[in-house]
């Protein structure tokens, strides 16, 4: 005798709504090929789920179709909220390169990097707003903007619509007088959605937290098979004959790629082991070159540590790496969210990371990794994994299943549907 | 005899802006913060932490322990049961009481250096359907093992404490519709506040393997 469950449906036979200029490429697995990797019971969740806000139109906008973490994410999530019968699209801002140095800025002062912003780059911003608010198609029921660059469309809003803005940056300690301008922008939302608690800001209206996800079907996270990591590994010229210790992430400070090779150099005075610094983000990135030369110095004439600087689009190459690797870092001072380590985790791998951002709330102290704070600790920490194989392979395995259930694309689905129902619910009265 | 119906649910969560970097700002927030909030650091807890328990069972214990560094406070307030109170506001008055005691034997207010502040928040829990249902303790057993995490949460934490109710709806409807008054006392005695919810849905699924008389597995 079994219990009675519900029908299998398969929804999106309807293809996605694809706006003007919008890309035909967009990977659209659909959300059936996530009952493979996704807990038990959760697909047909989010179609329960989505019942309470079927038919209704959820527009994303952003600045930029492809490259960075919020296209790579909108591409996999548009897609499969149609499948759930939402009227899912997306729409990029354009705007001159005047209006995207003005937004570099605005950006980097908001992550509290002192920036001088003119009055007129002021107005720029608001102009280009003001120009795309004209030509975008802003007429769903729920408009969610992503990140300061198109903030200001909300300026020109509607009473009948919902509108979200999700800030993907840390902004916990911005420059003021950028982030008072922003503010009075950011207060004709309905409400705000922020990545963690700490990037948060004092606002009038309802802040939310929604963690980013991974999509475990991407080229960066699909199953690779043995030979296909050997070959890949092959290429990139790092041998697999002994223990391989990973960080991913730009050269950048903030990643401390130093203090990594001097953990790794504490370790290896007993316990044989290679180091690969894997990144990208020197070729037009001044600082980035900086230091990068510093980590080849750092590195010096070591055959044991690879430096390798990789494409923008390097999917299949790092997931290749993170599968190879024993053990994986991410040993930052400053972090985002740092996705790299649930990329990791999700590979079955033990991580170690810097107490910052992110990394504290994916790393399960003792349990799927260590977080540290100091060089001294990494390399402690690593020194531990690399000689008890068991305990970093069953804090791999609790890894892989802690990411399935809190860091996947479909618990983002869910938290996407729920603030359609509860904040778009509210405000335009719509199904509930 | 009814049908059980199992019930998942779906949780957004709001940060409320309010910010303890130390003991006694925790303490003085908690005071006034809202009883739903209250209930996502206490009960709700779990709810997020389907498969890894955390090392200790609520957030304001986990805050103490793992980001102020302070041991004992979290060994006092991870002791707490929400199961020995019948109202937020007297699990409340607890968590004050404790952290109060805690503070008066310390001549500094314990605070965090490297970790991360406590931010409080609060949750908007709704009910999702999962249609599954159950008219037997074969058709439950079975049920019980295919239903989302959060189907477990709902059933033993939440819709118990919404109706202050001491029994999980799993009980009430052993006993009620199908008769087993000695495996619903045996449910009644698993603590759902003691682990992650995937060890309790093991251990239910245990009760129901021994009264079916199939080894578990």
């Amino acid at each position: 005798m079994t219990a009675v469950f519900p029908r299998t449906r398969v929804r999106g036979s309807e293809p996605p709504l694809l706006r003007q200029g919008e890309n035909p490429e967009m990977n659209h697995a659909s959300l059936e090929a996530y009952r493979e990797v996704a807990p038990p019971g959760t697909v047909e969740f989010l179609y329960r789920l989505s019942e309470k806000v079927q038919g209704r139109s959820f527009l994303h906008v952003n600045s930029t179709r492809q490259g960075g973490g919020v296209a790579e994410i909108l591409m996999r999530l548009v897609p499969l909220l149609n499948d759930l019968g939402v009227k899912a699209s997306w729409e990029v801002l354009e705007g001159n390169p005047e209006f995207f140095r003005v937004t570099k800025a605005f950006h980097n002062a908001l992550q509290g990097e002192e920036q001088v912003i003119t009055d007129d780059m002021y107005e720029t911003f608001l102009e280009c707003n003001r120009q795309n608010s004209e030509r975008l198609p802003l007429d769903a029921d729920f408009i969610m903007v992503h990140d300061p660059q198109p903030a200001a469309l909300v300026l020109t809003r509607n009473a009948v619509a919902s509108w979200v803005w999700r800030c993907h940056i840390d902004a916990s300690r911005p420059q003021r007088r950028v982030w008072n301008f922003l503010r009075r922008c950011v207060e004709r939302y309905d409400a705000a959605v922020f990545s963690l608690p700490k990037f948060a800001q004092r606002l009038s209206i309802p802040q939310y937290l929604i963690y980013p996800s991974i999509d475990p079907l991407s080229d960066k996270n699909r199953e690779l098979s043995e030979r296909e990591v050997a070959g890949i590994l092959s290429r990139l010229g790092v041998s697999q004959d002994k223990p391989i210790l990973l960080q991913v992430s730009r050269f950048d400070r903030f990643k401390d790629p130093v203090g990594v090779i001097n953990a790794y150099r504490m370790v290896k005075r007993r316990t044989e082991c290679r180091l690969v610094l894997a990144g990208g983000g020197a070729v037009d990135d001044p600082e980035g070159k900086v230091v990068l030369a510093e980590v080849r110095e750092a590195a010096g004439r070591d055959p044991d540590i690879h430096v390798l600087e990789l494409p923008p689009d390097a999917h299949v190459e790092i997931n290749a790496l993170q599968r190879a690797a024993t053990v994986v870092l991410q040993k930052s001072t400053r972090e985002g969210f740092g996705l790299t380590v649930a990329e990791a985790m999700w590979k079955g791998k033990p991580v170690i990371g810097g107490t910052a951002g992110g990394i504290t709330v994916q790393i399960v102290y003792d349990l799927t990794g260590y977080t540290v704070n100091s060089v001294e600790g990494a390399a402690y920490r690593i020194r531990y994994l690399l000689n008890n194989p068991e305990a970093a392979a069953r804090m791999g395995r609790i890894a892989r299943e802690h990411v399935r259930r809190n860091f996947l694309v479909t618990r983002h689905l869910a938290d996407y549907l729920m603030l359609l129902h509860v904040v778009g619910g509210t405000v335009s009265g719509g199904s509930s | 005899m009814t049908r059980f119906e199992f019930v998942a649910c779906s949780e957004l969560i709001q940060i409320l802006g309010l910010r303890a970097d130390d003991e006694r700002e925790l303490a003085e927030i908690l005071e006034g913060v809202s009883l739903d909030s209250v209930q996502y650091h206490t009960h709700g807890h779990f709810l997020r932490h389907g498969f890894v328990g955390a090392p200790y069972p609520n957030d304001f214990a986990t805050w103490a322990a793992i980001q102020v560094r302070d041991r004992v406070l979290g060994e006092r307030l991870g002791v707490v049961s929400p199961l020995d109170f019948s109202s937020l506001e007297e699990l409340r008055e607890e968590i004050l009481t404790i952290i109060d005691d805690h503070l008066s034997h310390l001549n500094i207010v314990p605070r965090v250096i490297f970790g991360d502040p406590f931010d409080f928040m609060q949750s908007r829990i709704i009910e999702v359907p999962t249609g599954v249902t159950a008219d037997s303790l074969e058709t439950f057993r079975a049920g019980l093992a295919a239903i989302p995490p959060s189907a477990i949460y709902f059933h033993t934490i939440e819709a118990p404490r919404r109706l202050g109710r001491p029994e999980a709806d799993f009980a009430v409807w052993l006993r009620e519709s199908l008769g087993l008054d000695t495996l619903a006392a045996a449910v009644n005695r698993v603590d759902p506040y003691a682990g992650s919810l995937e060890r309790l849905r093991t251990e239910l699924l245990r009760l129901c393997d021994a009264q079916l008389g199939v080894p578990h597995g």
